[in-house]
């Protein structure tokens, strides 16, 4: 069999592939990579399909032994990739010898660091996809060291000439945030939304990045108003009672009783995955045209 | 897009418009439908018109008369030895032989989920068992145990902080990733209790 063993971990190791969404109405969140762009960089590279399910690395640590010759390639921010102790280039494929180690430094700045393999990580998918889910617990289990990961067959060949090498990871987060559908439960939602500064909070999670900072008012026709539980989405800009808005992401609860002030698009979604605790953030009021 | 309606008939009938728009192929590339209490998220692929088709749809919708879909009917065994029992029956000025009759002799419909996989919030509880949450939520109520909170009545799948009455236990699975379907609580089934003893 094609496998890969864990020999250590940093502090988070998940595979992630780009999630199960459509299972929704079975309180089932969508999972998948943080930070897509980077998964889907990462299996072309080793000639991967992009949905390949590789390894979400949080502040790097992986440590792995190739139990037969495979490509591999590490996306995300700048990381140190070692392969036996010699340091190799991240963003490029990396073909590896049965029994080479495989070890992934801690990036500079950013927080994922993305592994693909040739073939994928093959372990059973639950809903269609092999995501581990932290909020409901479905997928795999977090890596442990001693896991073995079955690889499946690799389908075409390394791809290698990828033009797009590390992003530079922003020390400040200016996000979009498209007004609705609970904006009007806010006075002057937009002009609070461009007024207040946060951080993100070391309390961020897959589920939620959570922003410590201005307090979001609300509309007194709404104070101390429950809101019936609704549907959320990712990116989803939820404001609990303490008026601290908190950032939906991939392993988000399906539904939420505190309103929503606005949604954070989509391709602003993968620089969360990045985003150290600390790291400022301004928000401002975007006007879709649909 | 995130459609609002007055009341729990209207979001099922908001569901089974697009649920039948989709099915004969009306509306194309939609990725989540997902009903709650007053609202109904739909969600389509970028790239399609589906929100344009959508606000189309909605237009023309009876909200007034939800088309009846073919009804799934699930009973789920209870053993209704349940920790709030005694405390609901007071509630209700019944003996709990009279309450377990009532709980068990109705029948539900699944409104919507959330909180967890496959907890399915379930309409159609008797009058009095419309009963207030507890006071102080439990830390762990263990998975199989049937509640009642507010107009709803449901089943935990799985071991969760709760703060519904709980009325008793059943042994079925409501959620299991590696079925298919994997929840056994899907919004629009039919839902009934049967007394285990």
């Amino acid at each position: 069999m094609r496998a890969v063993t864990v020999l250590a971990t940093g502090p988070q190791a998940l595979v992630q592939d780009l999630g199960r969404p459509g299972h929704a109405h079975l309180g089932v969140p969508p999972s998948g990579a943080l930070d897509g762009p980077a998964l889907r960089l990462a299996n072309r590279l080793v000639g991967n399909a992009e949905s390949a399910a590789g390894v979400e690395v949080l502040l790097g640590g992986l440590r792995l032994r190739a139990d037969c010759s495979c490509t591999v390639a590490v996306t995300g921010p700048a990381v140190p990739v070692t392969v036996n102790g010699r340091a190799r280039d991240s963003h490029a494929p990396v073909p590896l010898a049965d029994g080479d180690v495989l070890e992934l430094g801690v990036p500079d700045g950013g927080l994922r660091a993305y592994l693909a393999v040739g073939g994928g990580i093959d372990v059973p998918a639950e809903l269609g996809s092999r995501s581990t889910d932290v909020l409901s617990g479905i997928g795999p289990a977090p890596l442990r060291a001693g896991a073995e990961l079955p690889l499946g067959e690799p389908v075409t060949l390394p791809g290698g000439a990828d033009e797009l090498g590390p992003r530079p990871v922003p020390d400040e987060l200016r996000l979009p945030v498209l007004l609705g559908p609970r904006d009007d439960w806010f006075t002057d939602p937009a002009a609070q939304l461009a007024a207040g500064s946060w951080e993100v909070s070391p309390d961020s999670n897959r589920i939620g990045l959570r922003l410590a900072g201005s307090v979001l008012a609300r509309a007194a026709a709404f104070e101390g108003v429950e809101l019936p539980s609704e549907p959320v989405v990712t990116g989803a800009l939820q404001v609990p009672a303490d008026g601290r808005p908190v950032v939906f992401l991939a392993d988000h609860p399906t539904t939420g009783g505190y309103p929503v002030i606005g949604v954070v698009p989509t391709a602003a979604l993968p620089a969360l995955a990045q985003a150290r605790p600390g790291t400022r953030v301004s928000l401002f009021a975007q006007y879709s045209d649909s | 897009m995130l459609v609002e309606v007055d009341s729990l008939d209207q979001v099922a009938a908001v569901r089974a418009a697009v649920l039948a728009a989709a099915d004969r192929g009306d509306l194309t590339g939609l990725v989540e439908l997902v009903p709650a209490a007053r609202t109904v998220l739909v969600s389509v692929q970028p790239g399609t018109n589906g929100l344009t088709r959508l606000r189309e749809l909605l237009a023309d919708a009876d909200l007034t008369h939800p088309p009846r879909p073919a009804r799934h009917e699930v009973r789920i065994p209870v053993r209704y030895d349940g920790p709030d029992l005694q405390l609901a029956a007071e509630t209700a000025g019944l003996s709990v032989t009279e309450l377990v009759e009532l709980h068990s002799g109705a029948e539900y419909a699944v409104a919507f989920t959330g909180f967890a996989p496959g907890f399915g919030y379930l309409v159609g509880l008797p009058e009095p068992l419309v009963q207030a949450r507890l006071d102080r939520p439990r830390t762990a109520v263990p998975a199989g145990s049937v509640g009642i909170a507010g107009e709803f009545t449901g089943v935990y799948p799985r071991s969760s902080p709760g703060g519904w009455r709980l009325l008793g236990r059943t042994e079925l699975a409501l959620f299991d990733a590696h079925r298919e379907p994997p929840a056994l609580l899907v919004p629009g089934d039919t839902v009934r209790f049967e007394v285990v003893r």
